[in-house]
């Protein structure tokens, strides 16, 4: 293990994940008015239609295939009878087929983002770089998989990355697991880190206000006039204060 | 059990209403002529027949908006419930897209002055917002006005397509009116309920529907939701904006920019109280005809001393109780009975309320040589003109045609016992009784629709009694009580502490202006000169500081 390897292992992770973390924080304080999803479905809505859900639902099956192989450790999944020919079969359809879905649905949605004029209009630099980095995490996750499963002999990413990646957490970092994996996974992991810097700062924060509350809630809400901390935790700007005597 | 509620309610005289869109215009200035908002009109005003803004938005078959009964007889919203809200939330499969709005689009101004010499006149093109393109103008919010291509355009209004052929024929001779649109902040609104963040609440002092701009997250599902579409989405921001029904102006009793700005003086606002448990139940009615009386049964009498007592038990201040009892909107649904609800088979309890327009009659009757403004000619034309009451009626009643005749009989015999009265003939007590009026009721009926003194249509409680004091812009208070304001500097000078609010800065500086015989170098204020009424002349003391050798 090199120094290299302690910095792409070791150190990039923590890096990454307080840069999320903290970058959440600080933009959830600072600019609720900017945390939204950016639709721009009222430019465009036919490519929309197809590509939107293709991507979200892809990337949703995608993300639950991440959570199973990665928190999940080996021993459990064997522990409940599962096999790990039966387990790796049904990781690599699953994950293919969601992984062709998010990287089509992508691929329509960014082709109408370059092609739809008031769509692209409204694509700003830090849109890009967004989507070049979501791209690139997502192509190479997707030949990742490809290429260890389908055209080689398979890789058994359980034994090494998802200890790795569980040990972060543990802050026991094992970085020789991740610095022996093939190179395809390496640069998958690392690009996701990146994407996970840049993400507080980019209109993906939206994933994390997904609406799940409105399940349970009822339908009509009412809220009081004066209710001061529903203005967010910042003070209010000068000449925004709310109408009524200071407080004292 | 009553639950006392109170809500601003709104009551346009359709009458009145002449189409010169002031309304809209003040608003847009007012509220949406920010970029992203181009295409936004809280407030505009449509042609009827006519297809609306955004086109066809009536037809709920198409738009989804709205609630509608279930198998079980229970409400849900027409465009799904939670779950398929949810599911749908990647891609509405509802919404209408900028072309149902219109391209907003500006002119190639620069090209005036930066054209090469030529022969022709450089001309400004349109070059559309959205896309940035060189662009056709082909539609906007009020296209259709005036009728302006309606055998083309207005047999696609989802009114006139429910009608029956015949009518349709004779729709176009027959008449024409303006119909002015604002959110109707309903009781059960639809767009709130349809918000997956809960950005979207009905304010429980003054029932005011609003957007709350830091929780909003752009799911664009209210846009849907709302069945009158006067939710809209800013494609700049990314968030909903609708009308505020002008809040921080009513906050402090002045009317909303449309009302006060209308040159037909046909709004009134003011409070009404309802009973926030039987809301439900009173949209949920299976006969879409006994909406509009159930919707009237939600509404309290503020007049009742078991409601006064309700009220005060559920926190209702004793000036909104007193503004609720001389409401015109209480007496306009109520005592006159002329105000009838915009859509109410949509089953969102609209609070914007309509006087249907007499005026089609009169001048179909007088178009035929009769005396349009005799009782006995208006009745008779209101009972056989099908065309008029039955598009109204479904407009303001869910195709009921009842109540609308009874509106129309009562503002006709308002107009034939009026005539009288003003040509010096004596009052007819029969014209008032054929309505089951009084000649003492038409006279104070007339009061308030045709002289309509500005403090009897907007009848506005200030908010929050208790704030109601320093709300009132210091009429009652002292502007010394505020921290950092003059009598009370902070520790580090005149700026420091607590800033003042900038309502109590503005209207100090007002009045000094207004009211100070000196124009400049105000003596009473520390070190300051106010530069608006400076003329530029000499040196007033206090524009800078003083030297040292002067402390």
């Amino acid at each position: 293990m090199n120094a290299l390897d302690l910095i792409l292992w070791g150190i990039a992770p923590y890096l990454a994940l307080t840069v999320f973390v903290l970058g959440h924080v600080w933009r959830y304080r600072y600019d609720k008015f900017g945390w939204t999803t950016r639709s721009s479905q009222l430019y465009e809505s036919r490519l929309l239609r197809v590509g939107s859900p293709l991507f979200h639902f892809g990337i949703l099956m995608v993300l639950l295939g991440h959570v199973g192989g990665l928190l999940v450790p080996k021993s459990w999944t064997e522990a409940v009878g599962v096999s790990e020919e039966t387990y790796h079969i049904t990781a690599v359809v699953l994950g293919t087929v969601a992984g062709v879905c998010t990287v089509g649905g992508l691929a329509i949605l960014i082709y109408r983002r370059r092609t739809v004029g008031p769509v692209f209009m409204a694509t700003t630099r830090n849109d890009k770089l967004m989507y070049a980095m979501l791209a690139l995490t997502l192509v190479l996750g997707l030949s990742a998989t490809v290429a260890a499963n389908i055209l080689g002999g398979g890789y058994d990413y359980r034994t090494t990355i998802s200890p790795w990646f569980r040990s972060i957490f543990a802050f026991q970092p094992e970085m020789s697991l991740m610095a022996a994996a093939p190179l395809l996974f390496q640069l998958h992991a690392l690009s996701a880190l990146a994407l996970f810097a840049i993400w507080p700062f980019t209109r993906l924060v939206h994933m994390l206000t997904a609406p799940i509350g409105y399940l349970t809630r009822p339908y009509v809400v009412y809220r009081s006039r004066d209710l001061g901390g529903e203005r967010g935790t910042r003070p209010a700007r000068r000449g925004w204060e709310p109408a009524g005597p200071p407080p004292r | 059990m009553t639950r006392v509620m109170a809500q601003l309610a709104m009551v346009m005289n359709l009458d009145k209403c002449i189409g010169c869109h002031t309304c809209s215009v003040t608003c847009k200035q007012a509220w949406t002529n920010r970029s992203g908002t181009e295409y936004v009109w809280f407030n505009n005003v449509e042609t009827r027949p006519g297809q609306g803004y955004p086109r066809t938005y009536q037809d709920q078959e198409k738009w989804q908006g709205g609630w509608e009964l279930n198998g079980r007889g229970r409400l849900r919203l027409k465009a799904g419930g939670r779950l398929r809200k949810l599911l749908s939330i990647f891609a509405n499969p509802v919404m209408p897209s900028i072309q149902d709005y219109y391209e907003p689009w500006t002119y190639d101004y620069d090209r005036l002055f930066s054209a090469p010499v030529q022969d022709s006149t450089p001309v400004a093109r349109p070059r559309s917002l959205i896309s940035g393109a060189p662009t056709k103008i082909t539609w906007s919010a009020n296209w259709d006005d005036n009728l302006a291509g309606a055998p083309e355009l207005a047999p696609a209004d989802p009114i006139l397509r429910r009608m029956s052929d015949q009518v349709k024929l004779e729709f176009e001779r027959a008449f024409m009116f303006y119909l002015p649109r604002i959110c109707e902040h309903c009781l059960n609104p639809s767009c709130v309920a349809s918000c997956p963040s809960g950005a979207m609440y009905k304010r429980s002092e003054d029932g005011i529907v609003l957007v709350d701009q830091d929780r909003c997250r752009g799911w664009r599902m209210c846009v849907t939701g709302c069945p009158y579409k006067k939710v809209y989405f800013n494609h700049k921001t990314g968030k909903a904006e609708k009308c505020t029904f002008c809040y921080p102006r009513v906050e402090v009793g002045i009317p909303t920019v449309c009302s006060e700005t209308c040159v037909g003086r046909l709004r009134y606002i003011g409070l009404i109280l309802y009973d926030a448990d039987r809301v439900i139940d009173a949209a949920t009615v299976p006969d879409e005809k006994d909406l509009f009386a159930a919707q009237k049964g939600v509404l309290l009498d503020p007049h009742d001393p078991e409601v006064i007592a309700a009220a005060r038990r559920d926190g209702i201040p004793e000036d909104w109780l007193e503004a609720a009892r001389r409401s015109p909107i209480h007496k306009l649904i109520f005592e006159y009975g002329l105000a009838l609800p915009l859509h109410p088979e949509f089953r969102t309890m609209p609070m914007v309320w309509y006087i249907p327009p007499l005026s089609p009659v009169v001048d179909a009757l007088a178009g035929t040589g009769h005396d349009g403004e005799e009782a006995g000619n208006l009745f008779g034309a209101i009972d056989s003109l099908r065309i008029p009451v039955e598009y109204l009626a479904e407009l303001f009643t869910a195709g009921d045609p009842e109540p609308v005749r009874d509106v129309l009989r009562r503002l006709a015999a308002m107009r034939s016992y009026m005539r009288r009265v003003n040509l010096g003939r004596a009052p007819r007590e029969s014209i008032a009784a054929a309505v089951g009026m009084t000649g003492e009721q038409i006279e104070q009926m007339h009061r308030l629709l045709a002289i309509a003194p500005y403090d009897e249509r907007y009848v506005i409680p200030k908010a929050h009694a208790e704030q109601g004091a320093q709300l009132e812009e210091l009429a009652t208070g002292c502007s010394l009580d505020y921290d950092g304001g003059p009598g009370m500097s902070g520790p580090f000078g005149e700026a420091s502490g607590q800033p003042r609010p900038v309502a109590v800065e503005t209207f100090h500086a007002l009045k000094e202006r207004q009211e100070s015989g000196a124009l400049v170098d105000p003596a009473d204020r520390e070190g300051r000169v106010n530069l608006l009424n400076w003329d530029g002349k000499g040196l007033p003391t206090g524009l800078f500081p003083r030297k040292k050798e002067d402390r």
